[in-house]
């Protein structure tokens, strides 16, 4: 049966702002899907974005939504989550907000392992300013701030989260949307910090300086390198070089920090010390 | 009345303790008024370490001394430094085990071995004890009573009498240097 | 801590204190002398009470997670020194433009930068008020006493929930540091108030309509995870809570933030005045430095000199009216003892204007100005 989407977004707050062809509407949706088929409670979810493309999502989605300053979202969304632990609290980011201006907030959340689900609309690209290079544009790619072709060696997201101590760590595409909508929902039933690192397409900044013109071009360069995570494992370090994995890359347990928390309040307060 | 009182060695012979445990015994269990100030430097333990205690019976303004009544000094350093700073017939109490020189000043010298006693009551660490017990003792500032009830509020659990104690010793030797100088 | 009667606290204590006595219920705070204290006895208290403590990975976190908790419905405080203030400002501009109740404590030391980490020093007043970027007004209350960093803590929660404001309660290192004999208010004396909730229709509810609630142009806060299902940006909005490209809508939201608190300048106002009725010297000063002021001015008067200490608690709004009666009393002089290079100094000459002298006095040695100092320029002015 067809999804009814509108019991899930602000259609008053449409049109949105992104732009045709843009990815950001597909982990949107993933999202949404995700919430959908889970079943979950929908006043019992707060949605957390920072500053840019990716971070307008909130706007158009009906639940309590924050939309605060660069790269802190995180950081807001701890705080949500520490006041009431019941919440679902999901973080929308980009790669510019969670890795460069807000890469301490995520690496120490991850850490933490405070129960957040972060999604991070990753199209390797500050969007919202106009095309500057992030720190997951891919060496020698084009960007406003990179006439010459990107010079820094970019970050692997899920690697990071998974070398701060994060317990979950998942990636998907755009062109995956279904599979995208699966890790989703497998990052929101996860009881712990978790990480999406959802591949989307900037036709409008990154594709067209990078001979992918299209959307459907960077979706099918989603399609023709991304490799299931099952499959990357076994495969030799030379085949890996211009591929990717994608699925569940991480996921173990540990205690989640917002528990561990109102479980030293109950003990302090049963030895009663005042 | 305004008096000042400087209590001054080195990080981690616990002044600060000493100097707070003296406000709390006036504030807390007297009707005087007390304010406690310190210097602090970037180090923790070791470096000159200084604890200022401020006693009246009105308000206390301005909250820093500047001629201590009584000075306690604890290290050589602390006696090179402070020592010329106390008021004309103020009190100087030199702790004998670590300070050798004291500069020439017009104020009353108390000399004692401080950090030794406490090394013989069973540990060096509550040489801060002995310290306040003599500066009680020879300024009468405020009641001994009042001062052993702020030690039982602020010491470590299970210290409390070796603390005591060590106040006490203070306060002997204060009454039989007194009674020395009495007998001169 | 322990029950009724005197007891000896230390400024970062009892703000602390305070703080859980009005309802104080998280605080997310990151290590800076000299505020360290605070961070630390709300780590240990706040369990006891059902609160919660968070060290966040830096300043700005903090700042961003005490705003977070807020908005879940948490009292919420954070505290700081000079650096820590300065990476806040970001996110104090967020709880400015979002109306979010919270408390910011800083306690200040010598700057600019590093500086001197454990001197005391003023040198924040200008930036407390202005240090986050574009039009708004600021809450700045000021203790110079340990009773004080307790009850100005209370009241700026009051007004921070009252008025939906970040309030910054601005202390310095000697008041931060000082221990001092004081005999806090039992609970029953204590006047603590809470943040209006939206009454009416969830799918009604308007987070940013100032018709909506019972104070004047303070709209009620509902808390996210109660199915209001509302937004909240830093973005210029409209009373929906929505990004406005309106240029009449934004300026009406922004005019608002600031009418809310700028017409409430008398009521916010908080001055002692010692000495008033027959002077002709009067001292401004705030902080610790008014300790000082105080003993010069009590000492003037007992050499017969006729002055009087205007002891600022509420630094911003600028206690106008204040001045204005002062001006009005043809005084010889107003001396402005800081311990900062002249920054309160000017909005008191802005108000005293040409009616006489206005006589900064000031020091960034990272020590006290003493009574002396204050009194000969006292002595001088007349």
């Amino acid at each position: 049966m067809a999804l009814s989407f509108e019991k899930y977004l602000r259609t008053q707050k449409m049109p949105h702002i992104w732009c045709p062809g843009c990815g950001h509407g597909i982990v949107t949706q993933a999202i949404i899907r995700a919430i959908d088929e889970l079943g979950l409670n929908t006043e019992k979810i707060a949605i957390v974005s920072g500053i840019g493309c990716s971070s307008r999502a909130p706007g158009y989605l009906n639940f309590d939504t924050l939309h605060t300053t660069h790269g802190r979202a995180i950081a807001f969304a701890t705080g949500i989550k520490m006041a009431r632990p019941e919440l679902k609290v999901i973080v929308i980011t980009g790669d510019g907000d969670a890795a460069a201006i807000g890469g301490n907030h995520l690496i120490h959340a991850a850490r933490r392992n405070i129960g957040l689900t972060v999604v991070c609309f990753d199209n390797n690209i500050y969007g919202m300013t106009s095309g500057q290079y992030s720190p997951l544009t891919p060496v020698g790619s084009f960007a406003s701030t990179a006439p010459y072709g990107m010079l820094e060696r970019p970050f692997d997201l899920c690697e990071l989260v998974v070398g701060a101590g994060g317990t979950f760590a998942a990636r998907s595409t755009t062109y995956h949307a279904r599979h995208l909508v699966n890790v989703i929902k497998e990052a929101l039933t996860h009881n712990g910090f978790s990480f999406v690192d959802a591949l989307s397409q900037c036709p409008t900044y990154y594709g067209r300086r990078n001979k992918l013109r299209t959307p459907l071009d960077m979706m099918n360069w989603f399609r023709d390198h991304a490799v299931p995570v099952s499959t990357w494992e076994k495969m030799p370090p030379e085949e890996r070089e211009g591929k990717f994995p994608i699925g569940v890359i991480k996921k173990v347990d540990a205690p989640e920090f917002s528990e561990v928390y109102s479980g030293l309040i109950e003990k302090v307060r049963e030895r009663g010390d005042e | 009345m305004r008096k000042e009182f400087r209590l001054a060695g080195e990080g981690g012979q616990g002044l600060i303790t000493a100097a707070i445990i003296l406000a709390e015994a006036c504030a807390e269990h007297t009707d005087l008024n007390a304010v406690q100030t310190q210097s602090y430097g970037p180090e923790s333990r070791g470096g000159a370490s200084r604890a200022d205690v401020i006693i009246a019976d009105e308000d206390i303004d301005y909250p820093e001394i500047k001629r201590p009544e009584a000075l306690l000094v604890m290290a050589q350093e602390a006696s090179d430094l402070y020592v010329p700073g106390v008021a004309d017939g103020g009190t100087v109490i030199v702790d004998t085990t670590y300070v050798k020189s004291v500069p020439a000043v017009n104020a009353r010298i108390i000399r004692y071995p401080i950090s030794e006693k406490a090394r013989e009551l069973g540990r060096e660490i509550v040489a801060n004890m002995v310290a306040l017990g003599l500066l009680v003792g020879v300024t009468k500032v405020v009641p001994e009573d009042a001062v052993v009830a702020a030690i039982v509020d602020r010491v470590p659990r299970g210290t409390e009498d070796l603390n005591k104690k060590a106040f006490y010793a203070g306060i002997e030797a204060a009454k039989e240097l007194q009674s020395r100088e009495e007998g001169d | 801590m322990k029950d009724a009667g005197p007891k000896l606290l230390q400024g970062n204590e009892a703000c602390v204190e305070g703080a859980i006595a009005a309802g104080l219920k998280f605080f997310a705070g990151y290590p800076i002398t000299p505020s360290t204290e605070i961070a630390e006895l709300c780590a240990l208290r706040l369990p006891k009470v059902g609160g919660k403590f968070l060290q966040m990975e830096d300043e700005i976190a903090s700042m961003a997670a005490v705003c977070g908790a807020s908005l879940a419905g948490l009292k919420s405080m954070t505290a700081t020194s000079g650096p820590g203030f300065s990476l806040k400002q970001e996110n104090i501009g967020f709880a400015v433009e979002a109306e979010i109740p919270c408390v910011i404590v800083n306690v200040q030391r010598v700057g600019p930068s590093t500086g001197m980490p454990t001197s005391p020093a003023q040198g924040d007043v200008l930036q407390a008020r202005w240090g986050t970027h574009g039009d708004h007004e600021m809450v700045v209350l000021c203790p110079s006493s340990v009773l004080e960093a307790y009850t100005l803590t209370v009241e700026a929660f009051n007004i921070s929930e009252t008025l939906r404001t970040p309030v910054i309660l601005l202390m310095d290192e000697v008041v931060g540091h000082l221990r001092e004999k004081v005999v806090l208010p039992s609970p029953q004396e204590l006047v603590v108030k809470d943040r209006e909730l939206p009454a009416g229709a969830k799918e009604a509810y308007k987070p940013y309509a100032a018709d909506q609630g019972r104070i004047k142009g303070v709209p009620p806060l509902a808390r996210f995870g109660d199915g209001y299902k509302f937004h909240v940006t830093g973005l210029t909005h409209g009373e929906d809570g929505f990004p406005t490209n309106s240029p009449k809508v934004g300026e009406k939201q922004i005019v608002r933030i600031w009418e809310k608190i700028h017409s409430r300048r008398k009521e916010l106002s908080r001055v002692e005045m010692l000495y008033p009725e027959d002077a002709e010297v009067f001292v401004y000063a705030y902080g610790s430095t008014a300790r000082s002021a105080k003993r010069a001015v009590k000492e003037a008067r007992a050499q017969g000199i006729r002055a009087c200490l205007i002891r600022a608690m509420t630094l911003w709004p600028f206690i106008e009216d204040v001045l204005s009666d002062v001006k009005k009393k043809h005084p010889k002089a107003v001396i402005v003892p800081e311990m900062n290079l002249g920054q309160m100094v000017r909005p008191v000459k802005r108000v005293i204007g040409d009616a006489c002298p206005v006589i900064p006095l000031n020091k960034v040695a990272g020590q006290l100005i003493e009574p002396e100092e204050i009194l000969a320029a006292i002595k001088e002015a007349v």
